[in-house]
C-alpha cells in the first residue's frame, strides 16, 4: 500500500516539485527586467497548456491510427504489405523531426494545426511498427491452438494476439511519446507554440534562465510520462 | 465415428503430396494411433480433420456428415485438440487456459469453474496450487497436462491429440500414458492420437495406422500389427524384438489373475510364519501388508537374521518401487530391472496391495506368445 502510494504519487510529486521550485524561484528572482517581462507564470502556464494540447491531440490520433493500422497489416491478406510498410516506417523514422516539420511548413504553412499534424504523422511510426511486430511475433502455434479449439478470428485478435503483443505496443507508445515531447518543442518554429517558445525566446534574448526553464519542463514531461507508462505496464502485464 | 476417404493434401508450391489418398475408419470409442517417422504427414492429416488445413482432395465424415458442410468454428468446438507444440496462452493463467472453450461456448461461470477444477484433478494438477499460475511457471510435463485438460474440458466426443506426451522424460511419459488410459477407460472418447514412438502406439491404441511418406501403410490392431506386419517398412518399425513389444500390450492385472502366489503376511505375523513362508515362496521374499492391506514392506533372509523386533512389521524393509495394476508388463519389467530384483509388488490406485509378479511370470507371457 505504502509502496503503491510512493510509486504513483511520491516519486512523480518529487519530480514535479523540483521543476516547480525552479520555476517559482526564477519568476520571483528575475536577473533583470527582460527576464521579468518574458518569464511570467501566465506565460509558463500558457506554453505548458499548448505543449500538452500538441501532445494529447497528436498522440491520441497516432495511437488510434497506429494500432489500427498495425492490426490491419498483420492480417494474413495484408501481411506482405505489412512487411513493406515496416521497412518504409523504419526509414521514415530516421528522418529528423525538424526536417518533417520543415517539410510540412513548406506544404501546409504555419500554425498549431500544422504542428499537430506533423507530430501526429511522426508518432504513428513507432506505434504502427510495434503493433505490427508485436502481433507478428506471437508464436504461430499459439494461434493454431486457438483456432483448433474453435476460437473466432476476432476473438483470437482481442483475447490472444493483442494481449500478448501489448507490452511491445506499449513500448512503441513510450518511444512515440518521448520523441513527441522532444519534437513538440520544435513546433514553435512554425508558430505552434509549446515549451519551445520559452527556449527560442530565451535564445533570442540570450537569457539562460528562460532557456533552462523551458528545457527543464520539456525534460520533466518526457521523463515523467515514460516513468508513469512503465509503471502502468508493470501493473497490467503480470505474466512475463 | 470418423471416416476418411481418399484424403490428400498438396501444400502450395510443393509437388509431392504431404498426405496422399488416405483412407481410414475409426469406430466410436476407439483410440486410433497414427504412427510413422517425422514428416510423414501425421500432423497434416490431423489438421485436415478439424479443417485447420483445407484438404486438396478427399473427404472426411464426422458421424456420417461431410465435415466441409459443418461450420469450421462449430466443428472445432466439438473436437478436442491438443496441438503438438502444446500452445498454451502465455498471458493467461492455467485456469483461464483450460476455460478457453467454455468461454467460447459462453458457459455460466459456475459450470466453467466446476468443470475446470474437475479436469485439473483428472490430469493430476491441484487447482489450489496451479490455477492462478502462468504457463511459464510450469514444467514441461505439467504444461502437457494443461494442454490435455484444455482440450477435454467441454467433454468433446472426439479428441485429436498430436504427440501430447512428446516433451517429457520417459518416466513422466509412462505416468501420463497410464493416466490417459485410465481416463479413457471411463470416458471412451473417439481419439486420434499421433506419435512417432511405436512403443507408445502399441500401448495406447485400439488400432494403429502406420504412415510413411504421406501414405497409409497398414491399419490394424496392435496385436495384428505385431504378428503380421504388412511390409518391410512396418516390420522394421515394430522392430525385431516383437515378443518384448508384446509386454506393452498386456496389463499387470491381466496376468495377476493367473499367477498363484501365497497370500502376504500381515504386519503382526510371528517369526515362525515368516520363516515358513520364506522357505515356501518362489520369491525368496515375504510380502508384508498392514491391517488395511496397504503394502508395508518385504522381508528377505538377511532381514530375518538381523531381526530387530517381535513381529514382521518391525523388521521388514520398504520397497523402493511398485507398479499399479493398470501398468503394462513393460513398466513392470522396467521397475524390476531398475530395482535389481526379480519381482515387483503391484498396488492399485489407492495403494492397496494386489499381488506380486516375477520375472518368471513375464518370461511365461513372452514364451506363450511366440
Ligand atoms: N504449413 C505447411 N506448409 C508447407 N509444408 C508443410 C506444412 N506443414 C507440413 N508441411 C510438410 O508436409 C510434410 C508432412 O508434415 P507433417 O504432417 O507435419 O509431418 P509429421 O507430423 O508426420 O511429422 C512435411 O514434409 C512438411 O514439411
Ligand atoms: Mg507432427
Amino acid at each position: 500500500m505504502f509502496r503503491t502510494l510512493w510509486v504513483w504519487i511520491g516519486i512523480p510529486l518529487i519530480m514535479i516539485g523540483i521543476v516547480a521550485a525552479m520555476i517559482i524561484y526564477s519568476v520571483n528572482n528575475p536577473t533583470d527586467s527582460i527576464v521579468e517581462r518574458m518569464l511570467t507564470y501566465e506565460r509558463v502556464f500558457r506554453v505548458i497548456r499548448q505543449h500538452a494540447s500538441l501532445l494529447l491531440i497528436s498522440m491520441t490520433g497516432a495511437t488510434i491510427v497506429g494500432v489500427l493500422g498495425g492490426i490491419m497489416l498483420s492480417r494474413p491478406s495484408l501481411y506482405r504489405a505489412g512487411r513493406v510498410v515496416e521497412t518504409i516506417v523504419n526509414i521514415g523514422q530516421t528522418v529528423p523531426s525538424i526536417a518533417i516539420l520543415a517539410l510540412f511548413y513548406t506544404i501546409l504553412g504555419m500554425g498549431f494545426r500544422v504542428a499537430v499534424f506533423a507530430l501526429f504523422l511522426y508518432s504513428i511510426l513507432p506505434i504502427l511498427r510495434n503493433t505490427f511486430a508485436g502481433i507478428d511475433g506471437v508464436d504461430y502455434s499459439i494461434i493454431e491452438a486457438a483456432r483448433g479449439m474453435g476460437m473466432h478470428p476476432l476473438r483470437i485478435l482481442t483475447k490472444i494476439e493483442l494481449p500478448i503483443a501489448f507490452p511491445i505496443i506499449v513500448a512503441g507508445f513510450r518511444t512515440a511519446i518521448v520523441i513527441n515531447v522532444g519534437a513538440a518543442t520544435l513546433a514553435t518554429f512554425i508558430g505552434g507554440g509549446g515549451l519551445g517558445d520559452l527556449i527560442v525566446t530565451g535564445l533570442a534574448v540570450r537569457r539562460e534562465m528562460i532557456i533552462l526553464n523551458g528545457a527543464a519542463l520539456a525534460a520533466l514531461s518526457a521523463i515523467l510520462l515514460d516513468y508513469l507508462i512503465g509503471k502502468a505496464e508493470e501493473r497490467v502485464v503480470k505474466w512475463s | 465415428m470418423i471416416k476418411v476417404e481418399g484424403l490428400t493434401k498438396v501444400f502450395p508450391g510443393q509437388t509431392i503430396p504431404a498426405v496422399k489418398d488416405l483412407n481410414l475408419e475409426i469406430k466410436e470409442g476407439d483410440v486410433c494411433v497414427l504412427v510413422g517417422p517425422s514428416g510423414c504427414g501425421k500432423t497434416t492429416t490431423m489438421k485436415m480433420i478439424n479443417r485447420l488445413y483445407e484438404p486438396t482432395g478427399g473427404k472426411v465424415y464426422i458421424r456420417g456428415e461431410d465435415h466441409m458442410k459443418i461450420d469450421p468454428i462449430k466443428l472445432r468446438l466439438d473436437i478436442g485438440y491438443v496441438i503438438q507444440e502444446i500452445g498454451l496462452f502465455p498471458h493467461m493463467t492455467i485456469y483461464e487456459n483450460i476455460a478457453t472453450v467454455p468461454n467460447e461456448k459462453k458457459w455460466p461461470r459456475e459450470k466453467t469453474k466446476e468443470k475446470v477444477e474437475e479436469l485439473m484433478h483428472l490430469v493430476g494438477l491441484d487447482p489450489e496450487i496451479f490455477q492462478n499460475r502462468y504457463p511459464t511457471a510450469l514444467s514441461g510435463g505439467q504444461r502437457q497436462r494443461v494442454g490435455v485438460a484444455r482440450a477435454m474440458v467441454s467433454d468433446p466426443p472426439i479428441m485429436l491429440m498430436d504427440e501430447p506426451f512428446g516433451a517429457v522424460d520417459p518416466i513422466t511419459r509412462a505416468r501420463l500414458q497410464n493416466e490417459f488410459l485410465r481416463i479413457q477407460e471411463r470416458m471412451s472418447k473417439t481419439i486420434v492420437f499421433v506419435t512417432h514412438d511405436i512403443d507408445e502406439a502399441i500401448k495406447m491404441s485400439d488400432t494403429i495406422a502406420v504412415m510413411n511418406e504421406g501414405e497409409l501403410i497398414q491399419h490394424d490392431t496392435p496385436s495384428d500389427l505385431l504378428s503380421a506386419p504388412a511390409d518391410e517398412f512396418v516390420a522394421n518399425l515394430v522392430g525385431r524384438h516383437r515378443s518384448i513389444k508384446r509386454l506393452h500390450l498386456i496389463r499387470v492385472h491381466e496376468i495377476l489373475k493367473e499367477v498363484d502366489r501365497t497370500e502376504p503376511l500381515t504386519e503382526d505375523a510371528k517369526k515362525e510364519e515368516v520363516e515358513k513362508q520364506l522357505e515356501d515362496s518362489d520369491l525368496r521374499t515375504v510380502i508384508v501388508v498392514d491391517r488395511d492391506n496397504k503394502l508395508k514392506g518385504v522381508i528377505g533372509a538377511s532381514d530375518l537374521k538381523r531381526k530387530a523386533g517381535e513381529v514382521a512389521g518391525d523388521y521388514c524393509h520398504e520397497v523402493s518401487d511398485t507398479v499399479t495394476d493398470d501398468a503394462t508388463l513393460n513398466d513392470a519389467l522396467s521397475v524390476m530391472l531398475e530395482c535389481g530384483v526379480g519381482y515387483v509388488a503391484v498396488v492399485n490406485e489407492d495403494e492397496m496391495y494386489q499381488g506380486t509378479i516375477t520375472l518368471g511370470d513375464l518370461l511365461n507371457v513372452v514364451r506363450e506368445d511366440s
